[in-house]
């Protein structure tokens, strides 16, 4: 890994580190999310396994967007983002650690608590795995399109709402198959198909994401 | 090739002339389209039998099926208008991705109403989670949020590079959505068909339906250049020829 690269990644690590408080937010927001539904709607075991692999899914999906609207904030008030265009490393590589570092910090805790949430929702633990593994997957997807949508709407005011208008449209497919890989799973179906195509989202994301993010970023700094 | 063949082609960055251009295409596109949607309105509801199964319900198609197609082609149009204003920076080709995207979601809604209204006596429910039904709903959240974030910004500027990173993200995305649906849907219950297939439709139904489409594309063209001509009347308020013209 180059310098600037390592730099930023260890930079933004220790931010995250010394506000360990913060890190806890999306994690705790996914088990409050996940909570309500029983609560919701009825703590029968049947209906909490045919809903359960989707309600983990959409906690993850809405705790992943929440972890995401700050991205780029910090950078951006304090003029550090303008620093981060004049690296001679390309934007497009420094958005990449940029996220890859967020997903470390925000999505890892997630996907790392899904099971404790499946055990909630009476998924099956024999499927566990699969379940964590889809969340792995797709966390990162997430993290990806949930950086493009902050990198748009960073430099605006109303930023709060706007963010997940933008990028849940776009997560559908994600959702979609994800859900469908722990669903399969835990049906005792074979979760591969979707696991595979969730796998080919996520290169298909690291290889084009960057390109979008780092637009998004110039056209932030630009206005 | 002579460079001057391309001569014209840069007139189409100038706003006054385009401006002249979509004012003097406009009326041509409003009366063709009168013209196409009276002619297939007139075959659709008249001079066509109704249907042996759907009686005369399925004369919403006459709508519904332009408007679903128009609703495609018109996200088609403002990913590729977005996509030349950030390579080349044409702030015209900006304009015409934000005239169009009213007008896309309206297509979509009417799409989706018009879908909505058929499937009650059809299907017995305004509402299925069927594959089409549901990624058109969700191209009609594409436009909206291309929409909210255009207006978010306050440099129009800015507004519109940033709508056309998310407009080009989405037209990567779109397929993926629409497959994904597909799959989703056809686990979920068996994929609804609205006929046999196209070759099952009668002729006195096909000619009216194909008169609508064109004359919903002319449509969609007319209202197009009229709202470019607002839009780029808005954009170049300071501009002197534009104090002539308004």
């Amino acid at each position: 890994m180059s310098r600037p690269l390592f730099a930023l990644m260890s930079r933004d690590l220790k931010l995250a580190y010394r506000r360990r408080d913060e890190l806890a937010t999306p994690a705790i927001f996914f088990v409050l999310v996940t909570t309500l539904f029983p609560l919701g709607l009825s703590p029968q075991p049947d209906l909490l396994q045919s809903i359960g692999p989707g309600v983990v899914w959409v906690a993850a999906l809405l705790a992943g967007l929440i972890g995401q609207q700050t991205l780029f904030k910090g950078d951006f008030d304090d003029g550090s983002l303008e620093q981060l265009l004049l690296c001679p490393v390309s934007l497009e590589l420094l958005a990449l650690t940029r996220v890859a570092t967020h997903w470390l910090t925000a999505g890892l805790p997630i996907v790392l608590l899904s099971p404790l949430m499946g055990l909630l929702m009476d998924y099956p633990a024999h499927a566990m795995g699969e379940l964590v593994l889809s969340l792995l997957l797709g966390t990162a997807i997430l993290s990806l399109l949930g950086a493009v949508g902050a990198a748009l709407t960073v430099g605006l005011r109303q930023s709060g709402m706007l963010m997940p208008i933008l990028v849940l449209p776009l997560a559908v497919p994600v959702l979609i198959f994800g859900a469908q890989a722990a669903a399969q799973a835990a049906g005792g179906g074979d979760p591969g198909a979707a696991l595979y195509l969730l796998a080919a989202m996520l290169v298909l994301g690291i290889t084009l994401a960057p390109f979008a993010i780092a637009a998004a970023v110039r056209v932030s700094l630009e206005s | 090739m002579d460079r001057h063949s391309w001569a014209w082609f840069h007139r189409f960055a100038s706003p006054p002339y385009v401006y002249r251009f979509a004012g003097a295409l406009a009326p041509w596109c409003a009366w063709t389209a009168l013209l196409l949607i009276g002619f297939g309105l007139y075959g659709g509801l008249w001079s066509s039998p109704p249907d042996y199964q759907q009686g005369d319900g399925f004369r919403i198609i006459y709508i519904h099926v332009p408007s679903a197609y128009l609703s495609m082609m018109c996200y088609a149009l403002l990913a590729l208008a977005s996509a030349v204003g950030l390579v080349w920076r044409i702030k015209l080709a900006h304009a015409v991705a934000v005239a169009a995207a009213p007008l896309g979601a309206s297509f979509t809604f009417l799409a989706l109403v018009t879908g909505s209204l058929w499937g009650k006596p059809m299907w017995g429910t305004f509402w299925v989670w069927d594959a089409r039904l549901t990624s058109e709903l969700i191209l009609l959240f594409l436009y909206l949020g291309f929409i909210a974030l255009n207006r978010a910004y306050e440099d129009p500027r800015s507004g519109d590079r940033a709508a056309a990173v998310l407009a080009v993200v989405g037209v990567v995305n779109l397929p993926i959505i629409h497959y994904s649906v597909v799959w989703w849907s056809s686990l979920h219950q068996g994929s609804t068909r609205f006929f046999g297939g196209e070759a099952e439709i009668a002729t006195s139904m096909v000619i009216p339906l194909l008169l609508m489409i064109l004359g919903f594309t002319m449509l969609f063209g007319a209202c197009l250049l009229k709202r470019m001509q607002a839009e780029i009347l808005a954009r170049e308020r300071d501009a002197a020829w534009a104090a002539e013209v308004a």
